[in-house]
């Protein structure tokens, strides 16, 4: 911006408005007003996870006070090893199901996706476009359409009630495919790829060696987005596992929450639990999921 | 594959031994082949993983589901004949519970999707300044986007009770509803509706805002030099520059959403207290399409006309999808 010199002298008058200057608004210092309306927002945001621990930490009593209990209570441990005792909700089982299908989803959502975005972005073969058009026409079809036929599958397969009929759904995706193309497209050079097969490299070579280590970020991004969809995955789950010995965390916590009389600070105590993993995904690989969001909507 | 490559490994290890022309021909020739095998087949080898899981697990039920459509299936009565017809299709025109369902449903929608996404352009207005902490802004509002949607769901729950619940005490701050006759939010369509919507909203505000982020941050430069001669302020800036020049992510985000809250389901299931009935309220005054449709699969044993019901949704989200498209074009003043 310092290249549009000759304007320069009639700033001063218009420092106040800094929007006025015909700056981008990106490169306009925010002030306090923006900052005071960001934190509001941020309050909102922080607000119902944190009220969440609070309930989780507290008795019964917290749940019946007006105004309402803000401070966390000292009974965190107690909520927990009741939430883990109760004998039909399996909920220490059901934090470990949801471990297995997260990560096996998120695994195999990993490999067979950048396999076949590889294909699609750097090899030539025949049927390739309409193929990769029809992975893109299927982004577009709404999951649920399919679930009640799905249900009758996994029942001939006679897996409903298990693991296996949460994690086969899931192990590859659409977005995934299309995803992975994109970012190989951009960041896998074509003579890299070319020289490589003049040294006699083969397709698998090529993949393990030069695709893989170039797109590490893509599979940052794509595995978080992966790992937090498949944690979070409710309607599914609840169809096909409910009742059953082998619930995943969500459905435990749906399970602690019905009956005739729901006692809120364990409901809420296995909520929060099944929410940590998420949060410290978040604090740890947060960069990346914003970046992930962000380049998905300008190659959109 | 790994056979493929071992291969000419060992091909190269036996050659030494045995010389002459030869064996080093049939070398070549071995190589050759494999050589051609992999530039023509390996391609289709390495998207057949995605396309036989994809197929057996995705497109095929949504196949057989149109079969499933047309057929008496129902788990508790075995006995009927196989083939209903269009039976369950025109059934839907006479069922209440289904327009009753598809009423709430738009409702719903229209209280989350339109709140959601102009709140979520303001905020991302807010996001496209030079901010210090920038990524930690950025990550603070993505913290609704990772909590499971059945958490935040029981919170709002609690938020929303007629007795002590935070949204009533927060409400008697500003004067509105008293302690004595509380606000009831689960006894009637409008409380309940907007007690749902604020759960979607408060999901996805951050997540759209991101996008819209995403999108303004690529707005060439010279376009807002340009608007300074007429004197637009930030206000006007946002709706006569940024909102148009953002316009094509504007409407992948209406389209989403109109995916997305058509579908609407864990919400609406956990703000129940007696979630496992998935009416939707003492008189369905919140039930979702998608609620019915497991209610009528899983609770009435009738997946026939359950699946009737997910091709009806499908329809309605295609159509719906549809006008939200040609209506956001109009409205953000694309005329390209």
């Amino acid at each position: 911006m310092t290249a549009v010199a000759p304007p320069r002298p009639a700033a001063p008058v218009r420092r106040n408005r800094p929007a006025l200057m015909g700056r981008a608004p990106q490169d306009t210092p925010a002030g306090a007003g923006t900052y005071l309306l960001l934190a509001v927002t941020m309050l909102f945001a922080v607000f119902p996870l944190y009220w969440m621990f609070v309930i989780a930490t507290s008795n019964d009593e917290a749940l019946a006070k007006l105004p309402p209990a803000v401070v966390p209570g000292d009974r965190f441990m107690t909520n927990v090893e009741e939430v883990f005792s109760l004998q039909d909700v399996f909920f220490a089982a059901s934090m470990v199901n949801s471990v297995i299908v997260s990560v096996v989803v998120t695994a195999s959502v990993l490999f067979f996706c950048s396999l076949a975005g590889f294909a699609f972005a750097k090899l030539r073969f025949a049927g390739r476009n309409a193929l990769m058009l029809f992975v893109v026409l299927t982004l577009t079809v709404p999951n649920q359409l399919g679930i009640v036929a799905l249900y009758i599958v996994m029942g001939k397969l006679g897996w409903n009630g298990t693991l296996l009929a949460v994690i086969a759904p899931g192990l590859v995706t659409a977005f995934g495919v299309f995803y992975m193309r994109q970012f190989i497209v951009n960041s896998v050079p074509d003579e890299l790829v070319e020289s490589a097969r003049v040294d006699g490299a083969s397709t698998m070579r090529v993949y393990w060696n030069i695709v893989l280590p170039a797109i590490r970020p893509a599979l940052a991004v794509l595995g978080l987005l992966t790992f937090v969809a498949t944690w979070n995955d409710f309607q599914w789950p609840l169809i096909t596992l409910s009742g059953s010995d082998y619930p995943t965390s969500m459905v435990a916590i749906s399970d602690l929450a019905s009956g005739n009389y729901v006692i809120y600070r364990r409901v809420l105590a296995g909520a929060f639990i099944a929410t940590v993993p998420l949060l410290i995904m978040l604090f740890i690989g947060g960069r990346q999921i914003v970046r992930g969001i962000m380049e998905g909507a300008v190659k959109s | 594959m790994s056979t493929t490559r071992a291969a000419p490994a060992s091909g190269r290890g036996a050659a030494p031994g045995r010389g002459g022309s030869g064996a080093a021909e049939r070398r070549l020739s071995w190589r050759n082949r494999l050589y051609r095998f992999d530039m023509r087949y390996m391609p289709y080898l390495l998207i057949a993983p995605f396309f036989l899981l994809f197929i057996l697990f995705g497109l095929f039920p949504l196949i057989f589901n149109g079969v499933v459509a047309l057929r008496n299936y129902r788990l508790d009565d075995p006995t009927l004949p196989y083939w209903a017809g269009v039976e369950n299709f025109t059934r839907l025109f006479g069922d209440e519970d289904f327009w009753n369902a598809l009423y709430n449903t738009f409702g719903i929608f229209l209280l989350s999707s339109v709140p959601q996404l102009l709140l979520a352009l303001i905020v991302a207005s807010l996001l496209n300044r030079k901010l210090r902490l920038q990524t930690w802004w950025r990550v603070g509002m993505l913290l609704p986007y990772v909590t499971p949607i059945v958490a935040s769901s029981m919170v709002f729950s609690v938020f929303f009770s007629r007795d002590f619940g935070m949204a009533n005490w927060a409400l008697g701050l500003f004067g509105y509803g008293s302690p004595e006759a509380p606000i009831d939010w689960r006894a009637d369509k409008t409380h309940s509706w907007i007690a749902i919507a604020t759960m979607v909203n408060w999901k996805w505000i951050g997540y759209n805002a991101l996008l819209y982020l995403a999108a303004m941050q690529s707005i060439p430069r010279d376009v807002y030099e340009a608007s300074a001669i007429d004197g637009a302020g930030p206000w006007r800036q946002l709706w006569r520059i940024t909102v148009p020049m953002i316009q094509p992510i504007i409407v992948f985000t209406v389209v989403l959403s109109t995916i997305g809250g058509l579908q609407l389901f864990t919400e609406p299931m956990l703000f129940d207290p007696n979630a496992q009935t998935a009416t939707g309220g003492p008189n369905g005054e919140w039930q979702t399409i998608a609620q019915l449709i497991y209610k009528v699969g899983w609770k009435d044993l009738n997946l026939g006309y359950a699946a009737a019901m997910s091709w009806a949704l499908f329809l309605i989200i295609l159509v719906v999808a549809g006008i939200n498209t040609l209506l956001t074009n109009r409205l953000s003043g694309g005329r390209r």
